[in-house]
């Protein structure tokens, strides 16, 4: 019963807060390039709005095209429920720990990859291509910055490792730490589609990825794709810094720690916005055949992240 | 009992060869007989083959035959049970595939021949898996391997095919020579022929001999499992055989290699010194990282498939690798996870590329063509062929809740785990070969976007596309019995786990399964101490109902407000085909990101009319370089022939010469007879 409360109680809080993050983010990046934004509420004001819409759905399209939005979304939802978020003890952590958020991420991104080739125009296949080969050079260095958190703990339990870091607030100083951090940061930014990697903002067919598979969704499941992503941004940021910075975060759900886990976790997420924000503002976005490099950087920093945990 | 119940089996399979033989001047009837057989060996053999593993105590099953000098011994341990099995599950369903796909080729083709050769082909395989004497073993060997050449070389009139089957054949050999060496080696120091006898007597030979039989097992069963570099033959031979082969020939018979392995590396070595399982999880890590890298520039359908096979052959290995690591550091219950691991992944190899080989065969009949840029759009046309596919696309991309995500999650936690068990640099190789998993992994998925949605979504690219019908209902259910499989493994992963138990325990003398299987059989652990826990079951479960209770009543009520319109087509006038993403363009990225090792060659040749903004014809080329066969096999070819070449003087062609010959030979012989 408490965990059915629990898993209630998170997979509300991904829903209500994964619009805020993207909404914060980008008022933050306006006003950086001093512009007013739109404020930090439009993206729920956009998904209402999408909610409500009627929607066209290409006539060269498969079942796949309708089903895909479902599969993006409870596959993302699921991956939230299986990290830890304001306590240590992940809801749905019996059903798979860190490999399964990676897994089920990748779930949804094999069916909107299928989706965007589902239409027939160019676009799609083009964001199809684009998505699935970034995500899969950005792989290997999340899965060695992770398998260091993992070797840390003992374990690929999402519970374990936050457990293991709960107490120790200054281990993010600890070179092997340093290193699995910023690979992992690297791959945030290639996974959710920011800059340099892509561009959330532009539809220009020449730098677009993510916005080119999904260009053929309207309505509510243009609405569904929208919210999975970010979710999914949601999903990997909170991964990062619970992992990374268990400052703040509570043992269990239960009691004035929930609404104290859930402060630091606004407060946490509120830092790393700022920082991913600064990062796009003064980045170019890169040309498509130097994001291998980034991503090598990335592989690079993981390896140095194993080899530092028995070096220091 | 389960003896009885297994050569039953053998004896159908016999009977079948011989009957379709017998009908091959009618083709309908031949068919009938060849599939039906078939389908009942299969049957028979499974019954045994479970039976023989589902025994609380390992069964042993010894038949011994034969005389003194060759005994045709059979013996079902729990090993062979497992491999039997696996071929039986997929041979049932690629029989019952059979009634309907070898109907197109009745009158055109000789059905009794192919008959024979198919029920000859399971007939070896079944007795590879449970002979147990080293000649025994080799005959079905070398039966296994030329009723496979006959098979594959079925559509002998085309020339690729020819050279496909000869290439096949030459390794095959080659492989067969090294096997044979090294079990001479083993049968000269204990004095027999017999599997029991070398049981840990590998270990007890000097370090050297130990290392030089464990490369000549290791090559010579690699050669049949497509180990990098052994695998030039696989991507050319399984795309020309007819599908129903590709399929066992892909699923199982490529198995045997890794049946060999198991068989050697656990039977016939007890902790085997530290370099093997590096060398094993070295070669694993590039037979799978090759695999997949090749198969996305594969544009045939079938050689996609046939190149995913090196891939998993890798990731078998990967498994294999680290559990020989584990036994050196004399860690059982890791070794165990490790085991299981390959094992797993090796029934659900057989399993989901049986199904995708089906799959690609119904495609192929149905559109007359193997390349995927004519095909497109068949989702319509062939509804549950591309239900199937996507099932096999998902599980053998390694995603959840299907199959190939719980042995490649099992595979992951024998690796992190490996981390910790020694303090030498060795351990890196552990989490490198984990990270370089996810890249095969990920490359896979993206491999399978273009396999199912090039062939499957979008507009038709060509005529046959077009007009495509779905394959008839014997094929369908071939390939839904391996669809089922799929999910069965997936979902019913902690209930499967207890099948491993006897195979560790008598491998290993471990019972893994109590300690993989956690809250009440919901969650599967890698067994260590606060492990990670996964539920592939409890992910379906959710799956299931969300979408029961939100996606499908919303989707109804969003279907209302829909309307269908057409694709943003750029303002041109109208979408066709030929404005759609190819295979070709799909997979340019890698392309160009990798091209230090395909080496792309491109040739674009454009004819002008007016100006050279308006081309009125355009040609394009593409290839990239296969590596292998030019910077390896092609020097070693090269030798091969000087050296033949020069071998001519001795080759008279005078019978008193060549008696010459064998008189000296004789007297050698004698000589160092004596001698010795």
């Amino acid at each position: 019963m408490a965990r059915l409360i629990e898993n209630v109680a998170q997979l509300l809080l991904l829903l209500a807060l994964a619009p805020l993050v993207t909404g914060v983010i980008r008022t933050l990046k306006a006003r950086l390039q001093t512009r007013r934004g739109p404020g930090i509420f439009q993206p729920y004001r956009d998904l209402a709005k999408l909610f409500r819409k009627g929607m066209v759905i290409p006539e060269t399209a498969s079942w796949i095209f309708t089903a895909a939005p479902w599969v993006v979304f409870f596959s993302t939802l699921l991956a939230g429920l299986m990290i830890p978020m304001v306590a240590a003890d992940a809801p749905l952590g019996l059903f798979g720990g860190v490999l399964a958020v990676i897994y089920l991420l990748g779930l949804g991104r094999f069916f909107l990859a299928l989706s965007g080739l589902d239409t027939g125009g160019s676009f799609g296949g083009l964001g199809s291509s684009r998505e699935m080969t970034i995500s899969a050079l950005a792989e290997p260095a999340m899965m060695l910055a992770i398998f260091t958190v993992a070797i840390g703990a003992g374990s690929t339990g999402l519970t374990e490792i936050a457990g293991s870091a709960i107490g120790q607030n200054w281990r993010f100083l600890a070179p092997a730490q340093m290193f699995a951090f910023a690979a992992l940061a690297l791959v945030l930014i290639a996974e959710t589609g920011r800059i340099p990697v892509d561009n959330p903002d532009t539809h220009l067919e020449l730098t677009m990825i993510h916005e080119a598979m999904i260009l053929e969704y309207s309505g509510p499941y243009l609405a569904l794709v929208e919210w999975a992503a970010s979710i999914k941004q949601l999903v990997l940021m909170t991964l990062l810094i619970n992992c990374f910075w268990p400052i703040g975060l509570q043992p269990t759900w239960f009691g004035f720690g929930a609404l104290q886990g859930i402060g630091w976790l606004l407060a946490k997420l509120l830092l790393l916005s700022c920082a991913i924000v600064l990062l796009e503002t003064v980045n170019a976005k890169l040309r498509l055949f130097r994001v291998p490099e980034m991503l090598a950087v990335a592989f690079t920093l993981g390896s140095l992240a194993l080899v530092s945990t028995f070096l220091f | 009992m389960i003896g009885e119940l297994f050569l039953s089996g053998i004896v159908v399979w016999l009977a079948g060869a011989a009957a379709s033989l017998a009908l091959w001047r009618r083709p309908a009837r031949a068919r009938r007989v060849a599939c039906g057989t078939a389908l009942a060996g299969s049957l028979l053999d499974l019954a045994a083959s479970a039976a023989a593993i589902s025994g609380r105590s390992p069964a042993l099953i010894d038949l011994p035959f034969g005389n003194s000098i060759f005994s045709w011994s059979i013996r079902i341990d729990p090993l062979s049970a497992y491999f039997n099995l696996t071929l039986c599950v997929l041979a049932a369903a690629v029989s019952v595939y059979s009634f309907g796909y070898l109907k197109e080729m009745e009158g055109r083709r000789n059905l009794g021949a192919f008959g024979f050769f198919f029920n000859l082909l399971l007939l070896s395989l079944a007795l590879v898996f449970t002979a147990s004497n080293a000649f025994f073993f080799l005959v079905a060997w070398e039966v296994m391997a030329l009723s496979s050449y006959f098979l594959i070389s079925f559509e002998h009139e085309k020339e690729k095919t020819r050279n496909a089957g000869m290439l096949f054949l030459i390794m095959s050999h080659a492989g067969t020579g090294l096997l044979l060496i090294a079990f001479l080696v083993l049968a000269s120091a204990s004095g027999s022929l017999e599997f029991s006898s070398f049981h840990l007597l590998a270990s007890s030979l000097t370090p050297l001999r130990q290392g030089f039989v464990f490369l000549l097992f290791l090559f010579g069963f690699g050669v049949k499992a497509g180990l990098v570099p052994l695998h030039i033959w696989l991507p050319d031979a399984h795309p020309v055989a007819p599908s129903n082969v590709s399929a066992l020939m892909s699923g199982i018979v490529i198995k045997t290699g890794i049946y060999g392995m198991a068989r050697v590396f656990f039977d016939f070595y007890g902790a085997p010194p530290m370099w093997m399982g590096t060398v094993v999880l070295g070669l694993g890590v590039a037979s799978a990282l090759l695999g997949v890298l090749y198969a996305l520039m594969a544009h045939d359908l079938k050689r996609l498939l046939a190149w995913h096979s090196i891939e998993n052959i890798g990731i078998i290995l990967m498994g294999f690798g680290a559990a020989l690591m584990f036994r050196s550091l004399g860690q059982a219950n890791l070794a165990a996870l490790a085991l299981i691991a390959a094992l797993y992944h090796t029934l659900n190899h057989a399993i989901f590329k049986g199904l995708l080989f089906l799959g690609a065969g119904s495609v192929v009949q149905a559109t007359h063509t193997r390349n995927m840029e004519k095909m497109g759009g068949l989702i319509r046309r062939m509804p549950v062929t591309a239900l199937c596919f996507l099932v096999g696309a998902v599980a053998i991309s390694g995603l959840p809740p299907l199959n190939g995500f719980v042995s490649e999650w099992l595979t992951y936690q024998a690796l992190l785990a490996g981390f910790g068990t020694t303090q030498s640099l060795t351990r890196l190789m552990f989490p490198i070969a984990g990270s370089l998993l996810a890249l095969t992994a990920a490359l896979a998925a993206a491999c399978f976007v273009k396999a199912f949605a090039i062939p499957f979504l979008a507009l038709p690219r060509s005529e046959e596309a077009a007009e495509a019908r779905e394959a008839s209902n014997p094929m369908l259910a071939g390939m839904a019995v391996l669809a089922v499989g799929c999910v069965a493994l997936g979902f019913g992963a902690t209930w499967f786990v207890r099948v491993f138990d006897p195979i560790t325990q008598q491998a290993l003398g471990v019972r893994a399964s109590l300690a993989l299987v956690t809250a009440h059989g919901w969650a599967l652990s890698p067994g260590t101490a606060h492990g990670g826990t996964i539920s592939t079951a409890g992910i379906a479960l959710l799956f299931l109902i969300g979408g029961a209770a939100f996606a499908l009543p919303l989707a109804l009520r969003w279907k209302r407000r829909s309307v269908i319109g057409p694709v943003w087509d750029c303002g041109l006038p109208g979408l066709t085909a030929d404005n759609e993403y190819t295979a070709t363009a799909f997979s340019k990225p890698l392309r160009m990101i990798f091209s230090a090792l395909y080496r792309p060659r491109r040739e674009i040749q454009a004819e002008y009319e007016v100006s050279p903004h308006y081309p009125s014809a355009i040609r394009f080329e593409s290839e990239i370089e296969r590596t292998f066969e030019k910077r390896l096999y092609g020097p070693l070819r090269d030798r091969i022939m000087a050296a033949a070449n020069r071998m001519k003087g001795i080759q008279a062609g005078s019978i008193n010469i060549y008696l010459a010959y064998i008189f000296i030979t004789l007297i050698l012989l004698l000589l160092f007879g004596v001698r010795g």
